[in-house]
Order: C-alpha cells, then structure tokens, then sequence
C-alpha cells in the first residue's frame, strides 16, 4: 500500500490501482467456480477435501477439478505474465516442509482450507466455518508477523 | 461426463481466480497475513469478492431439490464446532503463515514455475495422510 504519493509514483499508483483490479476479478472467479461446482454436481470447492479424498478414494471429477487449477493457473500466467510473481525469498525446505505438514494435518483435522471453510462455508452461511477462519486466519496473522517482523526472517 | 466436465470447468475458474487474485504469490499472501508491518489489504478483497458471489449462489441453491448434472447435494455431516475444528484450523493457520501456501495456490503453483510448492505439496500430503491415520473416524469438507 502507498501511504503518500509523489509524481513519481503515479505511475506505481496506476500499477497498484491495477492490480486491485486484477485481485477483486480474481475472487469473482472462485466464488463463481465454487457456485459452479455446487450448481452442477452439489459438491464444495474445498481443495483440502476434494486432494485428500481424491487420494483415498479417487474420483474422476476430483483430479479434473484439481487438474483444472493447475490449467487454469497456468492459463492466466500466459495471458497476464507479468501477475505471476513471488516476491519474497524461498523460505528454504525446512520452513516448506513445516508449513506443509501443518497445513495437511491441520485441513484434514479443521475439515477443511480456505476454499472449503472461507469461500463455501461462509457463502453457505455456516457457523462452523465462520469460526475456522476467524481461527486459521488469527493463526496466519500470528506466524506471519512472528516470523517475518519479531524474529527478522526475511520477507 | 457432464459432472467431469463441470468439475474441469470449475477448477479452470478456480486456478485463473488464485492466479489474478495474487493468491499465487505467497509474498502477497505473507504481506496481507502480517499486521506488524505495512499491512497490504488486497486479499481480503479477494476472500470479499469470492464470498459475495458464492453467498448469492449457495442462497439461490437452497432453492433446488438437485444440481443440475447429480441426484443430490453432497451431504455435509459435521455440525458442531468441536475441538477437531478449533485445533486442527489453528494448525493449518500456523502453517499457512509459516510460508504463504494454503491447499489450492500450492497446487497452482505448479503451473506457474514455481519450484517451492513441490517440496510444499509432498509435505502436506504427508501431513494430511498422518492425520488421516492418527484419527480415522471424523473428515469432512
């Protein structure tokens, strides 16, 4: 976020201003794909749920919605390359393999990530969901600025 | 065949929206997750902007006695809020401010060049399946 703008940051400005853009389209598309999926088959566009009972039990549907993230991830990185960004340094395998055995159990534990609990249990008004993202969110905000400020991991 | 093919449909959609909305950036995501720096509040537009559209879509549903393509809407059996979801979403939360990937950027990210979401996506795996193991009876979503 800019706080004061200079003339030489108008430029950045329109940048940023065209990124929020981009950022609000982008959620438009997830909530239309999670009505999407629960309009067509009844099910919820909980990628946590959809990869592991995938594994477990398999399912055509599944690998072709998760495939279809792949696809359509890369897709928009063609037509918008200069989106496909990661600012900030690898964190390294160790912090990668942490942050991934945490976010396995704790979706599978939770009963679901963002997309499950955020996107389609809030859209279905779900109590329950309302309270795991108040909880994954409090618990984000808790590492990330741990991490990141306190202990001056670099961001 | 018409449930594959919404499924395919929906999860384009889907990698597309994580693609635009900056999820695929753990950078945009860590910027947003913390508060004790300059606070970038571009991903609560995209949980607002997707939540929006699928309030009105999960309304309008209640209306139907099926989806268009199966019998019936997927049965969600967990009602209460428990210790599973309390615990198990305050681990996830850990996680996914210890890097910046929750479940479907990661997988995204594979389309994307970006060499980190292996190591990331075989140790959720691992995880999940720990889990999955550790307590067998209880999964939904």
């Amino acid at each position: 976020m800019l706080t004061k703008l200079d003339p030489a940051s108008h430029w950045l400005a329109g940048q940023v201003a065209g990124v929020h853009l981009f950022t609000l389209a982008g959620g438009l598309l997830i909530g239309a794909a999670a009505v999407l999926l629960y309009h067509a088959i009844g099910r919820i566009a909980g990628v946590s749920g959809i990869f592991f009972t995938g594994v477990k039990e398999g399912g055509l549907w599944r690998w072709l919605f998760l495939g279809g993230i792949v696809a359509g991830a890369g897709l928009a990185a063609q037509l918008w390359p200069s989106l496909n960004i990661v600012n900030r340094p690898n964190p390294g395998f160790l912090i990668l393999t942490v942050s991934g055995l945490l976010v396995g159990w704790g979706t599978r534990q939770g009963g679901g990530c963002t997309s499950g609990h955020g996107v389609c249990g809030l859209g279905r008004l779900a109590p329950r969901s309302l309270v795991a993202v108040l909880v994954f969110m409090a618990a984000g905000i808790f590492t990330a600025s741990l991490l990141r400020h306190w202990l001056g991991v670099p961001a | 065949m018409r449930t594959n093919l919404s499924a395919l449909a929906a999860g384009l959609l889907f990698g597309m929206g994580l693609m635009l909305s900056g999820m695929t950036n753990p950078g945009e995501v860590l910027s947003f997750l913390d508060w004790s720096g300059v606070w970038s509040p571009d991903l609560m537009g995209v949980l607002g902007s997707a939540v929006l559209v699928s309030v009105i879509g999960f309304q309008l549903a209640r209306r139907k006695q099926r989806p268009w393509f199966e019998a019936g809407f997927a049965a969600l059996p967990r009602k209460t809020i428990d210790r599973p979801l309390l615990v198990g979403n305050l681990l996830f939360g850990l996680g996914w401010g210890l890097a910046g990937y929750c479940p479907g950027p990661a997988l995204a990210g594979l389309a994307l060049g970006n060499d980190e979401v292996a190591v990331f996506l075989v140790a959720m795996l691992v995880g999940g399946l720990l889990q999955q193991w550790w307590a067998r009876p209880q999964n939904d979503l």
